[in-house]
């Protein structure tokens, strides 16, 4: 495996390890991660680094819905077009081209039901390619960003065996 | 009520008193554990669950179903090594079973088995209990850990009758080349050794894969090979192991096993035969992971001078602690309530050491070194 590689796979699983583990994890040298950290960042491998939220678990939390998003295009108006105007809204968290039944998933994040709902009917669905939306409400996370949202640590395993 | 001499006078492992000193204390970081920290990957765990469902609560075939064992000499080819399913394949309960099975199999009263040391706890005993005589090979820290010929030599296992091997390594870490077994399968050769392999952690190997004595020149007639699902599939608890080797070996132990343990559990039979055909990725999952902490641990241990050879299986570091590795132990334990095992539990040559398991997260490997650091410097 390349460095880049090992070192983002380091960084998959916890972009906060600092330079001199992940130097220790992979068995290269500080230098060596840094440069890999930069090229990474730098060839739009790597576009962040954010913690994984149990919004639900937050006083004044936020609340999450999935939004399905039909388009119909014409000789102007591409998905990159579309998907460039509806990726400006600051509510939208993530935006994907998906295929099957409809166009575009879109993860939507506000204060509140009527927070999303608003901005739903009257930022996205008035736009000229949008046909349909259909709005799902995040009601339960059980597990996100490969994490399992779940109470602490159940090891039960013996504390000393052969 | 009486109790046989031979119960009696087993001795007590090494490890429970660190057992029973880090279990008195509620705020231990455990480096002490010998299984994986992950659960078994769940399509394996499924397939335990929907073999209940379908009521699979009867007897396997003594020797294991033949669909698993079909699959484990399909897995083995990986390892080249090539056994027939239906003679040369036994499945067991625990890999810990296939050991004790071959130690009774293979050992009359009055035979010599030559064990290497340090090692994994059960060998001495099972050889007691099977009427041999252990006879101790140490391993040097300056061959880290591998057996060699000159070692074999020097503790006068020409005599022996049977030798034990164990690696890749419990506690070491320790694993050898095909050269290093080239030298280890002459010598037994020679002097008409049969061999007991336990290659239990062979699918936790970094940077090489893993090296079977059976697959030496004219090895595998005198080579019964044990292994199983605890540590590659995390499944300890399940308790499944095997054993391959000649059909007269594993004819003998299939032989005690019909009357001992009839045979295996049949529901991690269903998992096992899952974890074969479709658990592969989650295993290297696991390996890569266990990589970075395997590095991780052993830098850090060189830096707080703890010279620590690179260990290239299992999950073990055996770093030297220098002097008494139980008073280490216990003061660690004492002080930053971190718990590792002395490396004399694991007999000779494993003074002065001590057993690291990286079984455990990263955050708490981090911590534990951390808190190690600190006593290194006190002390």
């Amino acid at each position: 495996m390349d460095a880049e590689r090992e070192v983002l796979d380091v960084l998959a699983r916890n972009a906060r390890e600092d330079i001199d583990d992940i130097a220790a994890q992979t068995g290269l040298d500080a230098a060596a991660v840094a440069d890999a950290i930069d090229a990474l960042e730098g060839d739009g491998v790597v576009h962040g680094y954010q913690a994984v939220v149990d919004w639900d678990r937050v006083e004044e939390g936020k609340i999450r819905a999935v939004v399905e998003i039909n388009v119909e295009l014409d000789r102007e108006t591409g998905y990159e077009q579309v998907a460039d105007r509806i990726a400006k809204f600051p509510a939208v968290d993530a935006l994907h081209l998906v295929s099957g039944d409809y166009d575009f998933a879109v993860e939507v994040l506000g204060e509140n039901m009527q927070d999303v709902s608003e901005f739903i009917s009257e930022q996205v669905a008035p736009m000229p390619a949008v046909t349909q939306t259909v709005t799902h409400y995040i009601m339960e996370t059980y597990k996100d960003g490969g994490i399992r949202f779940e109470d602490g640590d159940d090891d039960d395993r013996l504390s000393v065996s052969p | 009520m009486r109790i046989s001499d031979r119960a009696r006078t087993l001795p007590e492992s090494g490890i429970r008193k660190f057992f029973e000193l880090a279990e008195a204390r509620d705020d231990v970081i455990s480096l002490g554990v010998g299984e994986p920290d992950f659960s078994a990957p769940w399509a394996a765990r499924t397939a335990a669950i929907d073999s209940l469902e379908r009521g699979k609560t009867s007897y396997t075939a003594n020797r294991g179903m033949a669909a698993l064992r079909e699959r484990v000499a399909a897995h083995h080819k990986r390892y080249d090594q090539s056994y027939d399913p239906s003679e040369e394949v036994l499945v067991t309960t625990g890999a810990s079973e296939a050991v004790d099975l071959a130690f009774r199999a293979l050992v009359d009263p009055g035979d010599t088995v030559a064990v290497h040391e340090p090692t994994y706890i059960s060998y001495g005993p099972g050889i007691e209990l099977a009427g041999g005589e252990r006879l101790t090979v140490p391993t040097r820290a300056a061959d880290d850990f591998a057996l060699t010929r000159e070692s074999l030599e020097a503790a006068g296992a020409a005599d022996a009758d049977l030798l034990v091997l164990c690696y890749p390594n419990n506690p070491t870490g320790a694993t050898m080349t095909d050269e290093q077994l080239a030298e280890v399968a002459a010598f037994c050769r020679d002097n008409e050794l049969r061999v007991v392999a336990d290659e239990i952690y062979a699918a936790l190997t970094y940077g090489g894969d893993h090296a079977s004595i059976a697959t030496q020149p004219g090895m595998r007639e005198r080579t019964v090979v044990v292994n199983g699902f605890s540590k590659a599939y995390a499944m300890t608890g399940l308790r499944l192991g095997y054993a391959l080797g000649p059909t007269d070996a594993i004819d003998a132990m299939n032989r005690i096993h019909q009357y001992t343990m009839l045979s295996a559990p049949t529901t991690p039979q269903y998992a096992a035969i899952e974890a074969l055909d479709r658990c592969d990725d989650e295993v290297s999952e696991m390996v890569e992971e266990y990589n970075r902490r395997r590095r991780l641990v052993v830098s850090r241990f060189n830096e707080l001078g703890l010279d620590t050879f690179e260990p290239g299986g299992a999950f073990y570091a055996f770093p030297e602690c220098g002097g008494d590795d139980e008073a280490f132990a216990e003061e660690l334990l004492e002080a930053q309530g971190v718990a590792v095992v002395p490396g004399s539990v694991f007999g000779e040559g494993g003074e002065g050491h001590l057993r690291v398991s990286y079984a455990t997260s990263m955050r708490e490997l981090k911590e534990a070194t951390d808190r190690i650091a600190a006593f290194v410097e006190g002390r």
